[in-house]
């Protein structure tokens, strides 16, 4: 589960990271009344941010034209425009695809003058099974790009999970960032903290990216987490119900949330073939194959191994919903649960939910000559294919077909 | 030969009295699988349908049966116990089915492992098949939940993160006449217990398999670390299919582990890595069996 930059700087600022704090604002006055407060105080610039899931937002345009879901603002006139401009509008990163999101929330924060900027995330190594951190200098920049072009900049502790980050742990990566001095207990400090939220969390990724040196004008200096990055790991949250009512399902697909109700696990992609297959290796390599021969899958559908005829109906009802769908493949490998009562449930399904799209079912396993019957002798528009490939094949031409009578 | 499981390998079930453990003991049995204990807190001193002895404990089960292998049914709270329960009784192998257990109880029972002379496999996987030379490869091990009949007994090792996309490539082999020799499903988690690289490992050591089939998916590096020993050391005709080509980044896509994230664990870079090492890659999923039977 992801959430919102305000939420983890909330989440990390609980462990004793320090972070720099704002307000969430939902309108533009909102926006404008905290940005006066921080100005009545001295400061001579405030930044907006967008509370979307998604990153890469600094460098994002909005539809209607403004540059950077990020803005920097330096009166409360200007933070009302800008604002009006970015709340309810859909901001386009890299991360969020051609279509963007809606921005609903800005976060609203001081900006104070800084030095240094430092990346700091913790996740987990798979090799090993153990958790790592990872701190590089080059903060603020895409970490990805930094890792391709200088790997050796990337400076990394692996953490025993029995110990957790241990003080000269957090130390030797503090030093390595060349924090020493006055900075020395902080930046350990907000180390450790990093990776309390991590473990106590059950996060996947916690990422602190940029950690800024602030410089105050008595030439003093403090460490300060401006943008943070959690990410929660879903087999988890039943242990932590604080953290479910962080969940945004805005930011969230309206139906990839209806099949999590149905304990589907299906992801809205941007084809138009349809897929409905047991088991999550079988259903990446069925869009895989789709693909292959040149259609484009319209989601990744996995109804379990056992695929059972209820999951199987309720699936249809998701797949459907999505009005790009020019046709269903059906891919099951009925291994312990029988083929022709999956055929059965198919058939009910495209009767109970009136089906018109081509459907194309390749069952395999158990009773599946008893399965290809029921199919042909329902009466129902269901083409049967012997393996994937013979099945992506006739979905493919299905789905061209549609295209045209659409077109015509 | 085989590997880590044979007809005389007696395994007890964590879990048995459960719907699912039940289920798949039934079949395990009907197979031919040594079955010889099961374990439920509190049922000891029962039987499984009049057959199979119930204990409290797993060690009392093992001194009782000699058992040396455990699955586990258990659900995701109760998992990593079970594992740890069977470690603790030095089990040889203890095979978890449970899927959606946590990652921190998984990096736990990791550590806590070390050092311990048991293999895990799994979490999240179908399990392990030794086929047998009966009807529909009955009179071998069936350890899991993986169909017996799609089995056949003979040469080919097929080691996978994936259920019923192992199924696809086991049904495509004995279809075409071709065996297998064991069929290890090592899970869908991102902490697990054996690697693509210990499996292939133990083909490589067995004079009964002669060709191996390694499916992979998105998601860490597991298929990369196996490819590049196998460039080095394999002896044996490799081939390989990896899920999720189009698989978007940052989805977790179905199981917990097939995930591309930071930009790592594309399909791209693990099918870079296997045709580096010199294996042979299916170009889909209907090409696995004849991919490798064309290196036979």
């Amino acid at each position: 589960m992801n959430i919102h930059e305000y939420q983890a700087k909330q989440l990390l600022a609980k462990h004793g990271v320090a972070v720099s704090l704002g307000d969430v604002c939902v309108t533009p006055e909102e926006a404008r009344s905290s940005a006066a407060k921080r100005f009545a105080e001295g400061y001579k610039r405030v930044i907006l941010k967008s509370q979307i899931h998604a990153g890469g937002r600094g460098s994002g345009t909005f539809k209607n034209g403004l540059k950077g879901g990020v803005q920097f603002c330096s009166n409360p006139a200007e933070v009302y425009a800008i604002a009006k401009k970015m709340l309810g509008q859909v901001l386009v990163t890299k991360q969020t695809g051609p279509e963007g999101r809606l921005v609903r929330k800005l976060l609203v924060e001081t900006v104070q003058s800084f030095d240094t900027e430092h990346f700091v995330a913790v996740v987990l190594d798979r090799s090993i099974g153990q958790p790592v951190m990872m701190v590089c200098r080059e903060g603020g920049m895409d970490i990805e790009e930094v890792a391709a072009r200088a790997p050796q900049s990337i400076i990394t502790e692996v953490i025993d999970p029995v110990l957790g980050l241990m003080p000269c742990q957090a130390r030797h990566l503090a030093f390595s960032l060349g924090l020493t001095g006055a900075l020395l207990g902080p930046a350990v400090k907000i180390l450790t903290g990093v990776y309390r939220t991590w473990w106590e969390c059950e996060a996947t990724l916690v990422e602190i990216n940029p950690l800024h040196i602030v410089e105050y004008m008595d030439g003093s200096q403090v460490l300060v987490a401006v943008d943070g990055k959690i990410n929660l790991e879903d087999n988890a949250l039943h242990r932590h119900p604080e953290l479910q009512e962080l969940r945004d399902f805005d930011e969230e697909d309206p139906l990839e949330v209806e099949a999590s109700y149905y304990n589907l696990s299906y992801i809205k992609l941007d084809g138009d073939i349809a897929c409905l297959v047991n088991g999550a290796g079988l259903a990446m390599s069925t869009m895989d194959i789709i693909k292959y021969y040149h259609g484009k899958p319209a989601n990744f559908l996995d109804v379990g191994g056992g695929a059972s005829p209820d999951q199987v109906g309720a699936a249809f009802k998701i797949i459907t919903t999505d009005p790009s769908v020019k046709a269903i493949l059906v891919n099951i490998f009925g291994g312990i649960m029988r083929c022709d009562i999956i055929a059965s449930g198919i058939v009910a399904a495209v009767k109970e939910y009136k089906l018109t799209l081509p459907i194309v079912a390749r069952l395999e396993g158990n009773n599946v000559e008893l399965a290809r019957s029921i199919l042909r002798d329902s009466g129902l528009d269901i083409v049967t294919a012997d393996s994937m490939s013979e099945a992506a094949e006739k979905v493919v031409a299905a789905a061209a077909t549609a295209t045209r009578a659409v077109s015509v | 030969m085989s590997i880590l499981v044979n007809s005389d390998t007696k395994v007890l079930v964590q879990g048995i009295t459960g719907h699912f453990g039940a289920q798949h003991t039934r079949l395990s049995l009907a197979y031919g699988t040594q079955i010889v204990a099961g374990i439920t807190p509190g049922k000891g001193g029962q039987r499984f349908e009049d057959k199979v002895p119930i204990f409290n404990k797993v060690t009392e089960a093992v001194e009782a049966t000699g058992a040396t292998a455990a699955v586990i049914f258990v659900p995701a709270s109760f998992a990593a116990d079970a594992i740890i329960e069977g470690v603790n009784a030095g089990l040889e192998l203890v095979v978890c089915i449970t899927e959606f257990i946590p990652a921190k109880d998984m990096i736990l029972v990791k550590r806590a492992m070390r050092g311990k002379k048991t293999r895990l496999l799994g979490p999240n996987c179908p399990g392990i098949v030794t086929p047998g030379d009966g009807p529909g490869s009955q009179g071998g091990c069936r350890i899991g939940i993986s169909p017996g009949y799609i089995h056949k007994k003979g040469h080919i090792g097929v080691a996978s993160r994936s259920g019923t996309l192992t199924y696809e490539a086991v049904w495509q082999l004995t279809q075409r006449g071709v065996g297998q020799s064991t069929c290890v499903g090592i899970g869908g988690d991102p902490v697990n217990g054996t690697s693509h690289l210990d499996v292939v490992k133990m083909f490589n050591d067995d004079p009964d398999t002669h060709g191996i089939i390694m499916i992979g998916e998105i998601g860490g590096t597991s298929e990369e670390e196996a490819a590049a020993w196998i460039k080095q050391y394999c002896r044996k005709p490799v081939a390989g299919f990896i899920a999720g080509a189009t698989a978007p980044p940052g989805r977790r896509m179905g199981h917990a582990g097939a995930i591309i994230s930071g930009g790592k664990g594309t399909a791209a870079a693990k099918i870079a890595a296997f045709q580096d090492a010199g294996i042979a890659v299916a170009p889909t999923p209907s090409h696995i069996a004849e991919t490798l039977l064309k290196l036979m």
